[in-house]
């Protein structure tokens, strides 16, 4: 534990830079955690769906119906089944299948990500047009 | 005479280190993904050899071994868009490096931290971009943990080889 260093020149800038690395640590994750705490808060549930390929909206549907979409971007595809409320992509043509193994989602803002056929599912609420009313 | 000797050395460690750094990407390719559902989550161990390079021998050439690694480790593992996303990574990270320790209030582990993190960052701006989706940048709290974690194991690593290997040997 008490460990020397054996320069003693620079014994005391060592320490004063662990110091600084711990605190810059520490502050560093106060800051995600709070802004993650905001965005957590601050999340409602949504009530639509909005699928988007390659930046295009290509459907909306509302969240409270149950559906299966099969979305096609060339030889790629993605399942998407809205269930009890819940959105979620349960099957992929992908290779890494991120999207699938992706929990559903049912908050405003969260989003089913898939890169690689450059998917986006989304939900949002509707009757709140304006998507940045926070800030 | 004695320039040319020294300019070739240069080229020669540059080479070394860009090759020691590729097989670092290499060993990082083969490794599982710790957690499907983010992507991007990695340890970073090419960063071992960035940060020893720019606290040896200086920003100019931690950028050139940066880059030659990923412009190859592009080609052999990946395609056009993680050559982008990782370029973003890079460059930033390289960036934010450069400024602490010119600062010098940090040790290598904090630098390598900010490092890590700002690679992370970089990333996810790009997918904000590419996709056109500010929403991704909420797997920033996620990657924020795990780039701190992977930075310090790095910024220990890197300061192991810093402490340890001459510097004077180079050129």
């Amino acid at each position: 534990m008490l460990k020397k260093n054996k320069s003693n020149t620079s014994a005391s800038d060592v320490g004063r830079k662990r110091k600084n690395d711990i605190i810059f640590i520490v502050l560093l994750l106060v800051v995600i955690s709070v802004s993650a705490l905001v965005m957590l808060l601050m999340r409602s549930e949504g009530d639509t769906v909005i699928v988007t390929v390659d930046g295009k909206t290509i459907g909306e549907y509302p969240l409270s119906e149950n559906r299966e979409e099969k979305i096609k971007n060339g030889d790629g595809y993605n399942i998407l089944v809205i269930k009890d409320g819940k959105a979620d992509v349960t099957e992929a043509s992908c290779p890494d299948g991120i999207c699938s193994a992706h929990r559903p989602i049912q908050h405003d803002g969260e989003s089913i990500i898939c890169l690689p056929n450059k998917v986006v599912v989304e939900v949002r609420t509707q009757d709140k047009n304006q998507p940045d009313i926070i800030t | 005479m004695k320039n040319r000797q020294t300019k070739t050395r240069k080229i020669a460690f540059m080479g070394l280190f860009s090759s020691l750094a590729l097989l670092l990407s290499y060993v990082e390719f083969l490794l599982p993904p710790i957690f499907v559902a983010v992507p991007g989550i990695k340890v970073g161990l090419p960063n071992v050899v960035i940060l020893f390079v720019l606290y040896c021998l200086g920003l100019k050439y931690a950028a050139v071994v940066s880059f030659t690694r990923l412009c190859i480790s592009s080609l052999l593992f990946g395609n056009a868009m993680t050559f982008a996303y990782s370029l973003a990574g890079a460059v930033l990270s390289l960036i934010v490096m450069a400024i602490l320790k010119k600062i010098d209030k940090l040790s290598e582990v904090g630098v390598s931290v900010a490092g890590g993190v700002s690679h992370n960052l970089g990333q996810v701006l790009v997918a904000v971009v590419l996709l056109n989706t500010p929403q991704i940048a909420y797997y920033m709290v996620v990657l924020t943990v795990t780039g701190t974690i992977s930075g310090i194991f790095i910024g220990l690593c890197g300061a192991l080889m810093i402490k340890r290997v001459p510097k004077n040997k180079f050129f």
